[in-house]
């Protein structure tokens, strides 16, 4: 049986933009709603007439309605009531808020995705701003980051974050929970435009092609056509030991990483800034990745506070030939990407690569050299991403070509 | 009777009448230009003061009943003292023991510290507050508990005010953190110790009685003399006049807020490609926590690029004072001062010099320091489509904040107001102010976490940047932006009755706060 009386969200002096909704299906006396609000002047009638139109949406016509609010925005109001309605009836409708039009975008494959940012998908207040921080990639968490008890509501409340939250052209990813419930959590997302889904703690292909079908079903199903890639994220030994497996287990696996705290609790060591304990398995992941065509991913660097280290760790983590990591809070992201984006040499030999090519384009010429060496097609083409990238980041005038031919 | 409104010069009703004396309505920026001669306090004569030079009294009980403390007189302090004063609710805790009613009080800044005067608001002993309210004590304003109307001033619009008459403070009572007994005193110096006493200066000159007191008495002489004992009544010696814990903060920090620090970025980003910012620049920042990172920020841009400034204007912190250490900044000017670092600094160093609002805010003088400003970083609760902007209310239309010296940097080269565009829900740029503090002729640049808008009466600035890459937006597409994700807000309801009235700087009124009403 169903109980009478659920709640959802959160409340407290240290929460912002979020509230807590509890809520009591009557058999008379219509809605009533009790709210408690820092915006009661400014929204206090709109919160109400939010609250009606989710309850009507749901077919519910008598119900006690208690919020507490701190500033939540109407995507969040509607999923925390949402997540309390289906905890008191059964029922397949969704309450969908209005999916932003800039929202509508598809990545590729080989996009650089140099810092991929992680926020909790059951805080609201983190997620509002994260698209202004220039992340490559902003990561709707389900996993380790909410606590259990509120992993149901968490899926409503990324789902609706995925349709009205600016991502301001970062990749679009989801981390989902492990086994069924990694599966169950697909069919909240998926139709919302996810552009990458993070596996966790994976440690086989199976799995992996699982997933990949999962979401291919509900592709159908919702006739959707924008690609959904996959990047599996390895904590253990076994894992390591299956990544060039997991990494070609199907063809939208387009990167793989690596997380250092989990895997060095399955070793039974201590993670240190040097990070000797998990050398091999970072060097065997990058060399799995690349056997697969893929890009691997570094682990995220857990002290927010310590610039200077992380820098470091970037430095030694491109070095190993990893292009990218995770951050866990903004102001990681340009360190990141300044430790990932090409440098001055990169950049003039990338400049030559390509001026080479057009050379020869303009020459009719089938063969590209530079010197006495000849120049793959893959060679260009690297050199060009990495001539784009340094003009995505200013490192370059975006006329350079015409400014060396002059 | 109701009392006449009329429309004032920037489009506001405002009264023609506050607390019984006439009033002003705004007449423009720098168009009010009072005649005649400043208001001064009656003669003391020297045979009246003791020989010895002593002026100490028992308690300042008997110090308010020797300056003739009665009903309906005009009470001042300072609120150098910050959160930490003990002083000023003393005052009227006596006041109200000695059955004294109707008292204005008129204190340069008022803290949450300052609360329990609610008190003696309620039981008459005070009329009304001409000064900041906040808080509790703002609630209180806004719902209409106060007997008289709040006077609103900036700090320079106080200075204004005691010089031309318009306020006449009968005792001023003014802690100071060091004192002689002939009432030399100064803001250094043992356990409460504030930095500087600037904004005493006005009250010990032109109040008809002045009471010191301290609880660092000195021998003669108190050196260096803030407040010049020739001036003083009487000198109270106390236990405490401050918890030093809150007189200033410990350390002042740097907002750790990812969006708070994407907007300091962006403003030092502006500021640099404007070209604004430049070897020499004379700037000002507050010691919120966006400001202090603003100030981190355009130091490294000074260092990077080998530049100096020629001088900063306090409210000092650690970060201006880091500055003048590093050389990057050549003097600071300094009316008040926010951390432990900047009370040492004022202390010891040379090049850090206390400086008073009447050569920096004051309207009554002969120019004054904040025009000669390059740089001007400012707050704002509501900016509005026309570039008005609001410090004293919230959205909700409550009493929220005092105009500290907002109004008087105004008059600076480059107005930089960075702020984000909502705060939990609430857009911050709006159709039009609840409260106009501001006139939107001076406010040049409002810097927001998703873009920059540039008052369009500053062509100057709007070429100077236009091929930066800065997200460049005009207020309407910014405010178009809040509300596509907060949603359009509703306007909060007012009574009639006016509880607060803000002055311009120059003592006109531009605008009023009204009753909110409630259920």
């Amino acid at each position: 049986m169903k109980k009478s009386i659920a709640a959802a969200g959160n409340y407290g002096p240290k929460v912002r933009s979020d509230c807590e909704i509890s809520l009591e299906i009557t058999s008379d006396g219509g809605v009533r709603i009790d709210l408690t609000s820092k915006v009661q002047v400014l929204y206090g009638e709109s919160i109400k007439s939010l609250v009606t139109e989710v309850l009507d949406f749901f077919g519910i016509k008598n119900a006690i309605v208690t919020i507490k609010d701190s500033g939540a925005l109407p995507f969040v109001l509607a999923a925390r009531l949402e997540s309390a309605v289906k905890q008191l009836i059964s029922t397949d409708l969704e309450y969908l808020p209005e999916l932003l039009k800039e929202n509508s975008y598809s990545t590729t494959r080989d996009r650089f995705r140099f810092s991929r940012l992680y926020l909790p998908g059951n805080s609201p207040g983190l997620m509002i701003n994260a698209g202004l921080h220039s992340a490559d990639g902003i990561i709707l968490d389900l996993e380790d980051s909410v606590a259990p008890e509120k992993k149901d509501e968490a899926r409503i409340l990324v789902r609706n974050a995925l349709r009205r939250i600016d991502f301001c052209g970062a990749e679009r990813m989801v981390r989902i929970n492990q086994g069924e419930r990694g599966l169950s959590d697909l069919h909240f997302v998926i139709p919302h435009n996810v552009n990458l889904v993070l596996v966790p703690k994976c440690e086989s292909e199976d799995y992996i092609r699982q997933v990949d079908n999962e979401i291919s079903e509900i592709k159908k199903k919702f006739n959707l056509n924008n690609p959904v890639f996959l990047m599996p994220i390895i904590e253990s030994a076994l894992g390591i030991e299956h990544s060039f497996e997991i990494a070609c287990a199907c063809d939208n696996v387009v990167a793989i990483a690596i997380g250092l705290e989990d895997y060095t609790t399955d070793l039974g060591v201590t993670r240190t800034i040097e990070g000797t304990e998990s050398f091999y398995a970072r060097t065997r992941l990058v060399v799995a990745a690349r056997a697969a065509g893929i890009q691997p991913i570094d682990s995220v660097f857990s002290d927010v506070a310590d610039m200077g280290a992380l820098k470091q760790n970037v430095m030694n983590s491109k070095s190993l030939g990893f292009e990218g990591m995770g951050c866990i809070h903004p102001r990681q992201i340009p360190v990141i990407r300044q430790g990932f984006s090409p440098d001055e040499t990169e950049i003039a030999k990338s400049k030559k690569i390509v001026q080479a090519f057009e050379t020869a384009k303009l020459k009719g010429l089938g063969v590209v050299a530079l010197g006495s060496k000849m120049i793959d097609p893959p060679v260009v083409a690297r050199a060009q991403k990495i001539i784009d990238l340094a003009i995505r980041l200013n490192l370059l005038s975006g006329d350079w070509i015409s400014e060396v031919q002059s | 009777m109701p009392i006449k409104t009329v429309i004032n010069a920037a489009g506001r009703s405002v009264p023609l009448e506050i607390n019984g004396k006439p009033a002003i309505p705004f007449k423009g920026v720098g168009k009010h230009k009072p005649e005649g001669r400043k208001y001064s306090p009656p003669i003391p004569t020297c045979s009246d003061f003791p020989d010895d030079g002593n002026k100490v009294v028992s308690s300042l009980e008997e110090a308010l009943r020797k300056c003739g403390l009665s009903d309906g007189m005009t009470i001042s302090t300072h609120h150098h003292l910050r959160d930490g004063d003990l002083i000023s609710n003393k005052v009227f805790e006596l006041a109200s023991e000695m059955g004294v009613k109707d008292l204005v009080w008129f204190p340069s800044a008022s803290f949450p510290c300052n609360d329990p005067v609610i008190k003696y608001l309620d039981d008459g002993t005070i009329n009304r507050i001409e000064g900041s309210m906040n808080g509790p004590l703002g609630r209180y304003v806004s719902e209409g508990k106060m007997k008289g109307t709040a006077v609103l001033r900036s700090h320079g619009g106080r200075v204004q005010a005691i010089q031309d008459g318009e306020v006449r403070i009968d005792i001023a009572v003014l802690a100071a953190p060091t004192s002689d007994s002939y009432g030399n005193a100064k803001g250094t110096g043992g356990t409460s110790a504030c930095g500087v006493l600037g904004y005493a200066k006005a009250d010990y000159i032109y109040a008809s009685k002045v009471i010191v007191v301290t609880d660092n008495l000195v021998d003669l002489p108190c050196f260096p003399m803030e407040i010049e004992g020739n001036y003083v009544d009487y000198v109270v010696v106390v236990d405490k006049i401050g918890l030093p814990e809150k007189i200033v903060s410990g350390t002042t920090q740097i907002t750790r807020s990812p969006d708070r620090l994407l907007i300091a970025e962006l403003t030092a980003s502006f500021l640099e490609k404007s070209g604004i910012l430049k070897d020499g620049v004379t700037m000002q920042a507050g010691a919120g926590g966006t400001s202090l990172a603003i100030a981190v920020f355009v130091h490294q841009i000074l260092k990077n690029k080998g530049w100096k400034s020629k001088f900063g204007f306090g409210g000092s912190t650690k970060y201006m004072v880091k500055m003048l250490e590093e050389g990057q900044m050549g003097y600071i000017l300094d009316a008040q001062v926010f951390d432990l670092d900047a009370v040492k600094s004022v202390e010891n160093n040379p090049n850090h010099i206390p400086y008073s609002v009447f050569n920096a805010y004051n309207y009554h003088s002969k120019g004054n320091l904040t025009s000669m400003m390059d740089i001007m970083i400012l707050g704002a609760t509501e900016v509005d489509l026309n570039f008005n902007g609001n410090v004293v209310t919230h959205s909700d239309g409550y009493l929220l904040h005092g105009i500290g010296g907002w109004q008087n940097c105004l008059h600076a080269r480059n107005v930089i107001l960075p702020i984000p565009l909502f705060r939990d829900r609430i857009p911050v740029i709006v159709d039009e102010v609840t409260t106009l503090c501001g006139p939107g002729e001076l406010i040049d640049v409002i810097i927001t976490e998703r873009g920059i808008a540039i008052n369009p009466l500053r062509k100057d600035l709007i070429e100077s940047v236009k091929s930066s890459g800065l997200p460049l937006l005009t207020l309407k597409e910014l405010k178009d932006k809040a509300e596509e994700i907060c949603g359009i807000p509703q306007k909060p309801q007012f009574e009639e009755e006016i509880v607060a009235v803000v002055k311009w700087v120059d003592g006109t009124v531009i605008d009023v706060v009204r009753k909110i009403k409630t259920g």
